[in-house]
């Protein structure tokens, strides 16, 4: 399994910059076994969760799984069935949404249709009594960071879906909350205009320290932004990691398939060594060398799985070497995706492999095509084990 | 088939199908007229005409025959003779006059009262003959006054009960909803019959407070105006109720959980959020509550006694025991005008404010 990998990668790393690999280090946001049963519905399963000072926490999962009201719990708008939700050491359950250090935008947006934007996002402030002259500062810098200065004076109903995003963000952050919650803050915008506010919200978080916790159903968002990603399913947190850990060393084939593209070849287990656990697989009528410390039956059903920037396509047969994992098969379909082409192969076993080949090293690739004879090969190294 | 219009001098077998296409296009071109012709007529019908009538009533003369009123027009040696009169506003005027002159005598009256107060010296006598009573201004004011109240009730009243139906379980709206127009089965006179009961000296109202210690003696409500108004109040409150409910049902929740995530307490966000956002309910209920309450005979008649003189009793009594047709006319036109101007600015107001 991957936690031998992530022990060793673990070791690597004893930096201040990764809180959770330090036992010592205080989460600031805690869920300890909290449940969340709406009738006899259980929306959110006895989830566990650190979530340190500082962190862009990333939660993923699939729709319904239960990120949204994580958060609303989070926020102080639902309670917790059971377990307990601790902000900075002390349990907040019972503490109403406007006496904790949360700010939350919505999904939804929840935009208050009655006023400008300007009133959307000074509302907090108002509140706050704060001084007029800095009040008016903040709002601007909200206003020119999500780039609605220009709308400032209109009402929800004339902007666009991206540009009442944009404003519900900037009304989540304009009271420079301990915690902010992000509900799929950037769903809506197009790809220049998300990559801009990214760097922005980077930005904020290096210059305030605020703790980000956002949902997103953006993989590459995941990935760029957080320190950290939770993928959820059915309620409950499969794996906990930094992005790499997620996409290289994924626990299960939930967490190998939701994030990314990959490969995944059901298999048994015939040999056990140390180093190296060989396994037999039907879909590529032979065995495969996955590089693995763990302990393995013989026997045992496991999925080795294989992202498909991990292997190689070639017309000639590559030269044969220990631990190489070499397959024949045809290429059934080809897509250009700019960056990359996307082939897929079709296997002797008829199982269909997809591989990613990077424009940068097209050089042998670059005249293969469909129904070309092939050969695809990855690296004992290049792929892991998942048992379940 | 865009051919048919030009090529009418169809072959026999044909004309079956162009009569059809005919009749299409007509429905077609006019769609938009058929559309709103139901509301239409119905204004036509039930209001244009009427008000006509009443307009062109209100510029006759009251005489003694049936109709009670002069003809307005007549056609005589080959000529159209017009006889407007305009007596009957000449009247409202000097009403209008008197009511001034009501006013100005009970301020002075006002004025004398309060100066005793405050003089040890014998209070100066001014001999003033007290003015005839104006008949129309003054019943419209009471009626006024007696509207405006009622609706602010009923708006106390209402805005609570909507308020909580529209957050109770939605499964259990519906009942709650009933449950506010229930009273609506049975008859609007027989409820005002039994208010009479609950009302009266020996009432189950007064039997109420005397059993709960708060008076001694019955409390003089039934034939005074406090009962009209309680009577208004109760009556019109399913129509204050169902236009806030509507407004208050619509009110995404997600709002309020923004506003106290930004920092608001329950009271301020219902402040900032739910009492702007409900104001078109609160409009359409008052308005549903007022303009009506203005009108109400059946309530003063039967709850307020003699002395409560409201614009519906007057012109019940001009109507009927008078037999003054045209002066009841003229009275409901200016009634009329000064209850549709306000609205009319209103809504010219409210659909800018819309579009801005
Ligand atoms: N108030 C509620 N009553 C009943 N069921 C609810 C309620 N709120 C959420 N649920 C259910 O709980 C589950 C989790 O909902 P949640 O909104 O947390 O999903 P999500 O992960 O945010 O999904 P998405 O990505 O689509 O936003 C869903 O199946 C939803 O139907
Ligand atoms: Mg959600």
């Amino acid at each position: 399994m991957s936690t031998n990998h992530q022990t060793a990668h673990r070791n690597a790393k004893q930096d201040p910059e990764k809180p959770w690999l330090n036992p010592n280090a205080k989460p600031f946001v805690r869920f300890q076994n909290v449940s969340k049963q709406f009738g006899d519905f259980t929306a959110v399963d006895s989830i566990n969760l650190d979530i340190y000072k500082g962190e862009m926490f990333a939660l993923v999962g699939g729709s319904g799984c239960g990120k949204t009201t994580l958060l609303r719990m989070l926020a102080g708008f639902l309670d917790p069935s059971a377990g307990k939700v601790m902000i900075d050491g002390t349990d907040v359950n019972g503490v109403p949404p406007y006496e904790r250090p949360v700010n939350m935008m919505f999904q939804s947006y929840a935009l208050f249709p009655h006023m400008t934007v300007e009133k959307n996002i000074a509302y907090a402030l108002k509140l706050d009594k704060m001084e007029k002259d800095e009040r008016k500062r903040r709002i601007d810098e909200a206003l020119e960071m999500v780039q609605m200065s220009k709308f400032a004076h209109r009402k929800p109903h004339q902007l666009s879906g991206g540009q009442r995003q944009r404003v519900a963000l900037a009304r989540a952050l304009i009271k420079r909350p301990k915690v902010l919650l992000l509900d799929e803050p950037l769903s809506a915008l197009d790809k220049k205009l998300r990559e801009a506010t990214q760097f922005e919200l980077m930005a904020i978080q290096y210059k305030l320290g605020i703790t980000f916790i956002f949902v997103t159903h953006d993989q590459e968002e995941a990935m760029a932004l957080s320190s950290r990603i939770a993928v959820l399913d059915k309620g409950q947190v499969i794996q906990v990691g930094t992005p790499s850990e997620i996409y290289e060393f994924p626990n299960s084939r939930f967490v190998a398939e939701f994030v990314g593209s990959t490969n995944m070849f059901e298999g048994t287990v015939v040999e056990d060594t140390p180093n190296q656990v060989v396994i037999e697989s039907a879909s590529t009528k032979g065995n495969i060398n996955v590089d693995d410390v763990g302990r393995y039956q013989i026997g045992q059903t496991v999925w080795v799985n294989v992202r498909p920037e991990k292997i190689k396509l070639s017309k000639t047969k590559p030269a044969k070497h220990a631990g190489l994992n070499v397959l024949e098969g045809t290429v059934s379909e080809l897509g250009y995706r700019g960056n990359h082409v996307i082939y897929r192969v079709k296997a002797a076993s008829g199982k269909i492999i997809m591989v990613f080949a990077q424009s940068q090293n097209r050089t042998e690739e670059l005249d293969i095509t469909w129904d070309d004879k092939v050969f695809i090969s990855w690296e004992a190294d290049g792929c892991i084990i998942v048992k379940s | 088939m865009s051919d048919s219009t030009n090529t009418e001098a169809a072959t026999a077998p044909n004309s079956g199908a162009k009569k059809k296409n005919f009749l299409v296009r007509i429905i077609s071109n006019n769609s938009k007229w058929l559309m709103i012709a139901p509301p239409l007529y119905y204004m036509v019908f039930l209001f244009l005409i009427p008000f006509l009538l009443a307009l062109k009533i209100s510029f006759a003369d009251s005489i003694l025959a049936v109709p009670p009123f002069t003809a307005i027009y007549e056609y005589k040696d080959d000529h159209l003779l017009l006889n407007l009169s305009l007596l009957n506003f000449q009247a409202l005027g000097h009403d209008v006059v008197t009511y001034k002159n009501e006013l100005i005598y009970n301020f002075g009256n006002l004025v004398g009262w309060i100066g005793g107060l405050f003089s040890s010296a014998p209070a100066v006598v001014t001999e003033v003959v007290a003015p005839e009573p104006s008949q129309y201004l003054s019943a419209f004011v009471e009626s006024l006054r007696l509207a405006t109240i009622a609706t602010i009730v009923c708006l106390l009243i209402g805005y609570p009960v909507a308020y909580a139906i529209a957050r109770a379980p939605k499964s259990r709206q519906n009942i709650y909803i009933m449950l506010v127009i229930l009273p609506f089965w049975t008859s609007f006179l027989l409820r005002v019959y039994a208010l009479q009961g609950v009302l009266r000296d020996s009432g189950l109202l007064n039997q109420l407070l005397i059993f709960m210690g708060f008076i001694d003696e019955p409390i003089h409500i039934l034939q005074t105006s406090l009962a009209v108004q309680i009577g208004i109040a109760y009556s019109y409150a399913p129509f204050m109720v169902l236009p806030l409910y509507a407004t208050l049902q619509k009110l995404d929740p997600a709002l309020l959980e923004a506003a106290s995530d930004l920092g608001s307490r329950p009271f301020r966000a219902f402040l900032d959020v739910t009492l702007p956002l409900s104001m078109p309910g609160v409009i359409a209920g008052s308005m549903l509550t007022f303009i009506p309450a203005m009108g109400e005979y059946i309530i003063p008649d039967m709850l307020g006694g003699p002395g409560v003189q409201t614009i519906g009793r007057v012109l019940w009594d001009t109507f009927f025991n008078d037999r003054d047709w045209p002066m009841a006319a003229a009275v409901s036109i200016a009634f009329l005008l000064f209850l549709v101007v306000p609205i009319g600015i209103y809504q010219y107001y409210s659909i800018r404010e819309r579009e801005a």
